[in-house]
Parts: structure tokens; sequence; C-alpha cells
């Protein structure tokens, strides 16, 4: 069968090619290598090491608490993504770019950093302990290096979006005689609401795999505070490859499946709210 | 993502070095901490050399977590020779592709290991716990700072440290039950030494610090002297600093002559003194009696000696579902 229909573009043919060389030779190439050598444990050997309680442990809290950091920066990253829009203010530009940090730092700077303030002896950490509230070397740290570094990926997808949004919109909503709040909720937020799926989604995506910043906060306590990634560090330096394949394809398969999903309620709500894009 | 970096940084620093292609030159791929040691001994060596020879030699570091540095030479990394601080980590060349042949602990006098450390407690200031030995450590409501067995040498080392002494005492059952109220103990489980090092010394936390003795001595050139104490146990574990030539590599540059004596060197009077300078117990027992002070008489036990073999130990020990896993699948 041949493409019939021509684009209006040139370049579709090469482009296309093009396209599926690059994802085949940086993404699908090394992920095919994954599976395969996974391939070579038996389905026993297989679940018999990720069923274990701590790698079970280990997972919950991996994607748990990157759920609950994508969540919170779904809600405060869209919070710093409206005003850099909408309100003029002294040293905006500085804000704006203030955002991008976390990308740029190393992680593991970051790690430390955020290990100095909350430690029991820190700027953050001499307040909080007494008052019985422990975040360096707890589940709590893990959430807030999350947080930390995957604030970006929220504020920089909602932003643009939000600037495009046009003002008639909104002053026809007005003339139609919608409330302030009514104007927000079903004017604006859906038009927002796919952006910042995909916002909540590269957030909660980046923190899974984050591992950089997590093990200096974490504490790495099995059972505990013991992050999914570390077990496959951990199973790196014993020279168990095949252990540390078999927990990668898992996290590997639950991320899909939950970035599958993600995307899935993105199309139906833009789908819902009549925006095809 | 280290191992790629530091592959990278030796990548960059051949094509650097490629200028003076006629000397020979030696890679010499270690773990983390003997920095500081082989700064001080390559210069030494090369002097050496030059004497002997004539010849100038190019000698390039490469340092990085032992396990890791090990997987980066049998994965290629085209190290002339590998020192390392665990046996584990050079065995793993004789299992994969046949690096080094499985008999390469007995080509050098003692197990092929220079030198040997030993774990010590670092305690504050005035030992406000009393900290005197191991079973101060097990006493509720202490906090012991020390890194995981599964990812550090260190901890590895610690940890068969205090199995092996509970061991002694009171047979297997208790050395089961003295290591789970150890971890028990522990707040935070650092991925590696140094960075157990610094939630002790920086962060404040914990009560003590099991490290090496050579680590003691970097916290005092680190942090000042008078920060801390160093408690030497009644017994510990003989933390050996295997070395090795990486026999295919060095057979394929035709560098092997220069990478054994580079290694022989090590036991050399003046190879030793370099150790002992850098806290490093000597093997030479000459060396060791002029800086006796420095190393106090401890008791000392091989891997060996307690658990048979490294490979049995890591087999019962950190394997999935060994000792260590046990400490914590309980709770």
């Amino acid at each position: 069968m041949r493409f019939k229909q021509h684009s209006v573009l040139p370049g579709f043919g090469l482009g296309l090619g093009y396209t599926l060389f690059w994802l085949c030779l940086i993404v699908l190439l090394p992920l095919a290598a994954l599976l395969m050598k996974s391939a070579s444990l038996s389905a026993e050997a297989f679940w018999a090491i990720v069923s274990t309680d701590r790698v079970v442990a280990a997972l919950k809290l991996s994607f748990g608490a990157s759920l609950l950091a994508a969540s919170l920066n779904a809600f405060f990253g869209f919070l710093v993504a409206w005003v850099l829009v909408r309100y003029p203010f002294p040293g905006k530009r500085l804000v704006d770019a203030l955002v991008d940090l976390p990308f740029a730092l190393p992680t593991a700077v970051a790690g430390i950093s955020l290990t100095t303030l909350y430690a029991p002896n820190g700027w953050f950490g001499q307040y909080l302990v007494p008052l019985g509230i422990n975040v360096a070397f707890t589940p709590l740290g893990i959430l807030v290096a999350l947080t930390f570094i995957s604030l970006p990926f929220v504020v920089r997808t909602v932003q643009p979006v939000l600037e495009d949004l046009e003002a008639e919109l909104e002053e026809a909503a007005t003339c139609l005689g919608a409330t302030r709040w009514q104007i927000f909720s079903r004017v604006l937020f859906p038009a927002v609401l796919p952006a910042l799926l995909t916002g909540f989604t590269l957030a909660f995506a980046r923190a899974t795999g984050e591992f950089g910043s997590v093990i200096f906060i974490a504490g790495n306590i099995p059972m505990v505070s013991e992050i999914a990634p570390l077990l496959i560090i951990g199973k790196l330096e014993q020279f168990d490859f095949l252990g540390a394949t078999a927990i990668a394809v898992v996290m590997l398969v639950i991320s899909f499946v939950m970035l599958f999903a993600i995307n899935l309620i993105q199309w139906w709500s833009s789908r819902r709210h009549g925006m095809t894009r | 993502m280290k191992t790629l970096f530091t592959r990278s940084l030796v990548v960059a620093s051949l094509v650097l070095s490629g200028g003076a292609l006629a000397d020979t030159a030696l890679l010499n791929v270690s773990y983390d901490v003997t920095r500081d040691f082989y700064k001080d001994y390559n210069p030494a060596f090369q002097k050496y050399w030059k004497a002997k020879t004539g010849e100038n030699i190019t000698l390039q570091q490469s340092h990085g977590g032992s396990s890791k540095q090990a997987m980066s030479v049998a994965s290629g990394l085209s190290a002339d020779v590998i020192t390392m601080n665990q046996a584990p980590d050079i065995d793993l060349l004789a299992e994969r592709g046949g690096l080094v042949p499985t008999d390469w602990q007995k080509r050098l006098p003692n197990n092929a290991s220079p030198f040997v450390s030993s774990m010590v407690f670092i305690v504050r200031k005035g030992n406000p716990k009393a900290i005197k030995d191991w079973n101060d450590l097990v006493k509720p409501g202490l906090q012991v700072i020390l890194p995981n067995p599964k990812t550090s040498g260190n901890g590895r080392y610690t940890y068969l440290a205090a199995w092996g002494q509970a061991q002694k005492a009171g047979g297997e059952a208790k050395a089961r039950e003295y290591v789970g109220k150890l971890f028990a103990n522990v707040p935070v489980l650092d991925a590696g030494g140094r960075a157990a090092t610094t939630t002790f010394m920086q962060r404040n936390m914990g009560d003590v610090l099991v490290s090496f003795e050579n680590e003691a001595e970097m916290v005092a050139r680190e942090f000042g002297r008078g920060s801390f104490e160093v408690i030497y146990p009644s017994s510990s574990i003989l933390a050996e600093n295997p070395v090795s030539v990486v026999d295919k590599v060095v057979d394929k540059k035709g560098t092997r002559k220069a990478a054994e004596a580079y290694l022989n060197f090590l036991w050399s009077p003046e190879g030793q003194e370099i150790a002992a300078q850098n806290y490093l117990r000597p093997r030479d027992s000459k060396v060791l009696a002029k800086y006796a002070q420095q190393f106090p008489p401890v008791k000392l036990f091989t891997v060996e000696e307690v658990f048979g073999s490294w490979k049995k130990a890591m087999d019962t020990h950190f394997k999935d579902g060994g000792t260590f896993d046990q400490v914590y699948a309980r709770k």
C-alpha cells in the first residue's frame, strides 16, 4: 500500500524516515537491550526477584513519592505559571529564570544542598526537628527532593499555553454574564488542562527515575526510605546484572502503563472540551 | 553515569597525552580513597623507573566506586593495573572474559595486597557515650553511622567486622543477633563511605562512625584533629587492598614489564613508607615498626579465617535474601 495523499509540506517521507531512525537509535535500542537481557531470566526467577518485600516497598515508595511530588507541582507549578503570565511585577524575569534552576543544577548538588538545609543541624532542620518534623533521612525528604527537581516541567509546559490564551475569550465570557470563578473553571482551566496533564506526566516520569538528589536526603533505610533506583545500583554493585535488569523492567512497565493512562485522560479531556490539537 | 564520566575522562587524557607516544603509559584503575596515596606514589615510581631504565613513564589514574570501576574494566576500559579494596572486584575480571588468571592473588606477596587497613570507631570529642568496643555499639538509643554494605566496600567490611567479632565471641547465632541490633541503631544508610563521613561530621548525625583507619586520617586532615576521637576496638577485620596486572590488556599493549614493576614497587621500602604516611598499614615489618605509634596493635582477623572465602561471605551475607537482607526483612 502506498500513501497516495500528499501533504502540502514537502519532505514527509524523508522526515518520517529520520524520525523513526532517530527514535530507534536513541530510545528503542537501549530499551530493547534491557528487555532482551531480562528475557534470559525464567518467569519464576523474575517474579522471585521483583516480588520480595524490599523491592515491593521500594517500588511503592518510588512511585508513590513521584505521584505525590507531581501532584504538588501540578498545583503549585500552575500557580507559578499563572503568576508569571498574568501579573506584571518587578523582578519578574529573575523569577522566571529561577524556575529553570532545578533543570540546570546537577542533581547531586541539589541533593546535598537540600540535605544541608533539612538535616537536624541545618537552617530549616534546627527548627523543624524540635517540632517533631523530620525531613532529612525520611520519606518526606524524598518528597522534597522530587518536588524540587520536577517543578520546571509543569511551569514550562503550562506557561506558553496560558500566554496564548486570547483575552477575547474572557471578555466574551464576561459579556455573557459569567462570574470570575466561572471564567476560570469553565473557560480557562479546560484550555490549560491538557498542558497541565503533560507537565504532570513529565514531572512524574522525571521523578521516578531520579537518583542523584534522592540518595543524599533519603537515609536509604531498607523498607522505609529506599528508592527503587538505589536497589538497582545495589544489585549492580554486587554484579547481579540480571536482578538489576528485572527491577528496571518492572519500573519501565509501570511507568509506561501510567504514562499511557495519563495520555488517555489527556486525549479524553481535550475531546470532551472540543479542542483538537 | 560515573563510569561513563570516568571513561570519557580517560579517553580525554589519552588523547591529550598522545603527544608523548614514545613513552610507556600505564593506566591504573583504582577506587575512591586511594587518590591521595597514588598522588604521592606515582612520582616516586616515575623517578625509580627513570633511574632504572632511562625511560620516562606516563601514569594515569582513574578513581571511582570500587565495584563500578571493576565493572568498567570488565566491560572494556583498558586498565594496565587494577588496585581495589576487596578481592571480589578483581575476581570479577577473572570470571568475566578472563582478563586476569583465577590465581591472580598468588602472583604477588601477601595475597597480592601491599598494604591493609582496618575498621575503627570515630566518636565525638571526649567520647561522651563512652564507646570502647563493639558491644557498646548495640546499646539501645545509640546511633551508629555506617554505609550500606550492598553498595559500598566500606560498609561490607564494617558488616563483616561486626559479624566476625561476634561470631568469634559467641558463635553464629550471637553474630546474627548482634548484627540485627547494630543495624537497628543505624539511622542513615549512606551509599558510600565518604557520604557516611559527611553525615557524621557535617550533618552532626549519630554518636559513632565506623570507617577505615585511613578514612579517620582523612577526617583529621579535613576537619581538624581536635574535633573527634578514634577508638580502636579489641578486634577488627583485616581489610586487604589487592592489586593486579590486567593480563589481557598489558599483553595487547606490550606494557607487562612496566606494569609489573609498578606493582612490585609497592612492596619496596619506599612504596611501603608512602603507604604508612597515608595511614595504610604497611606489610613491611621494618616500616610498620617505624610508624608504630600511628598504628596501635589490633587483633585482626581475615575474611578467609571467619567466612572461609570472599565468595562464601558474599553469598551468605550480601546476596538477595542473605543475612544482611534478613536483618531488615524481619521487621
